[in-house]
């Protein structure tokens, strides 16, 4: 086993050696601008665009026209979300999202707030999933879209995407759903989902970093939007710029993959999962999953050790690499405000761990795992002065504490 | 972000963790921060009567790797220290000795506050107990 283990497959996955092969040529000998319609370079390049093309749409039940490439997700939810908000001013200007959504859409929709959008930020029930009554409650004639991730990337958390859709078609409203954690991990099918915009990612498949894509519904309806990179009128003119070809066939093998394998290495990863879950829940007393098992990413597991601090928790396991919703581990210094959403108290969301599987995670480095965080956990704990304590009965909830 | 040595030493080796009986006369303890905030310091100092000075000193912290190093190293400070020698100790010297980075300051302003708490707690029941007639020992219970 070699270390240090890595077990954040939800903030970016290595590049499988198989699409990097892929890609190679696409440096050097198949150098070509797939916007050159006149000699074979161009034409190399276009086909191997196409093909991707047709890969990506492949695992999501698409057809390849109606799929956009980006520089990434970020970049697919500006567009798809500032996009529509421009070409539906017309029709309305309300936009209904949610409080666990990533920063690309919350901060997209706050900018489009500045600017006169109004938009709804719906909480989460404590199973990290919406309320669908309350969707439909705060729906207005002026609503003009929905978007609603379809796992979240701390918690694994699936929403109901099959029922969002479902009510943003009875209302004419789009939906859009940034599916960067879901797609080629989950089966994920547009039509299902009656989604009409989804934002995914190559890095987070084993593809690279600097490519993802946009799906944009063509037909029942055709989905307008205002591009946001304007220039050569690349990509249907929804967004151009010359297309990272690289990038793009690195994108489609990766789907080609994922739709290959995505069956069975699930299972393995659920099996994983468990697996990690059952044995620290053996080891450990006081221990909290973050948000929906039943409803959850096969490959995601979220859990608060009580009385310690994430930070600490992973300066005592450092040769694994996991990641925490402590706020000493966040740029901005607050509790990831998922779990906040949650409703757990702030003081679980500094005690999280967040652990992402994937594709090279094996048995022996989940073993591993378990037994260095049941060692650092008792350590912590046994110079943790609020589990001495709750072991004393004092109520922590009731205590008045000093804050500074 | 990188830790330092010093503070990697503190949390792998922490110095004086544990607890002093808190009910005793000559125990001050000190309890700051918050569980929501993501740090609580206890740190406890044992004052010898006799001398003022601290014989013992233990702590147990609910916080990062830079809050747990800063009250290690108050404990190790504090002994051997007059409760006045106490009170000079300076966040910055905590941050000068461990090099904590900018963000990281607050843990060693906790681990200040968790020395003055601590040593405000003594003087209190020095003074209750003082001020307090003989026999009278029911008169002074610390108001919780």
């Amino acid at each position: 086993m070699k270390l240090p283990i890595y077990m954040d497959y939800h903030a970016t996955t290595p590049v499988d050696p198989r699409v990097l092969e892929a890609m190679l040529p696409f440096f050097t000998d198949k150098f070509g601008n797939a916007a050159s319609r006149n000699h074979a370079f161009g034409w190399e390049a276009e086909e191997a665009v196409e093909q991707a093309r047709k890969h990506v749409a492949d695992l999501i039940g698409a057809s390849a026209k109606e799929v956009i490439f980006t520089s990434g997700a970020t970049e697919s939810n500006n567009l798809a979300i500032k996009g529509v908000a421009e070409m539906y001013r017309e029709k309305g200007n309300h936009i209904i999202t949610c409080v666990t959504e990533h920063k690309a859409v919350i901060d997209t929709c706050k900018k489009l707030e500045k600017q006169g959008t109004r938009v709804t930020y719906l909480p989460v029930q404590k199973d990290g999933r919406i309320d669908l009554d309350e969707l439909r409650s705060v729906m207005t004639d002026k609503t003009i879209l929905i978007t609603i991730m379809s796992a979240n990337n701390e918690i694994g958390v699936l929403q109901p995407i099959e029922e969002i859709g479902k009510i943003a078609k009875e209302k004419g409203v789009l939906f859009h759903s940034d599916a960067v954690q879901a797609v080629g991990k989950v089966p994920f099918d547009v039509s299902k989902a009656k989604v009409d915009l989804v934002s995914l990612s190559g890095h987070k498949i084993y593809g690279p970093k600097g490519v993802g894509a946009l799906y944009v519904r063509r037909r029942n309806p055709r989905v307008l939007l205002s591009e946001q990179i304007s220039g050569g009128g690349h990509e249907r003119g929804m967004r151009s710029g010359t297309l990272n070809v690289p990038g793009i066939v690195g994108l489609g093998k990766a789907t080609a993959l994922a739709h290959a394998e995505m069956a069975t290495e699930g299972e393995r990863l659920r099996g994983l999962r468990d697996r990690l879950n059952e044995k620290l829940h053996t080891n450990l007393d006081e221990i909290y999953i973050n948000g929906s098992m039943e409803h959850r990413l096969p490959h995601n597991l979220n859990i608060s050790f009580a009385y310690v601090e994430g930070e600490s928790l992973l300066m005592g396991i450092n040769d694994v690499a996991v990641s925490s919703g402590s706020a000493c581990t966040s740029a901005s210094l607050e509790p990831s405000y998922v779990l906040k959403a949650l409703g757990a108290g702030d003081d679980l969301a500094h005690s999280s761990i967040r652990f992402g599987l994937g594709r090279w995670t094996t048995e022996e480095e989940v073993d591993y795992v378990v037994e260095k965080l049941t060692t650092v956990v008792r350590r912590l704990r046994e110079m943790s002065p609020l589990y001495e304590m709750a072991k004393e009965g004092i109520d922590l909830a009731k205590m008045q504490w000093v804050t500074h | 972000m990188a830790y330092s040595d010093k503070v990697i030493d503190h949390y792998e080796n922490p110095r004086n963790v544990g607890s002093l009986p808190k009910d005793d006369l000559n125990v001050g303890t000190g309890l700051v921060g918050a569980p929501e905030c993501g740090d609580v310091m206890k740190l406890q100092v044992k004052v010898n009567p006799e001398t003022g000075v601290i014989d013992d000193a233990k702590f147990k912290t609910f916080g990062c790797g830079s809050a747990i190093a800063s009250s290690s190293l108050a404990t190790e400070w504090l002994k051997g220290k007059t409760v006045d020698q106490a009170l000079a100790i300076k966040n910055t010297d905590i941050v000068a000795e461990l090099a904590l980075p900018p963000v990281k300051i607050h843990c060693s302003v906790l681990a200040e506050d968790a020395i003055k708490a601590a040593i405000a707690d003594y003087k209190k029941k020095q003074e209750q107990t003082k001020g307090a007639p003989v026999g009278a020992g029911q008169h002074s219970q610390p108001s919780a």
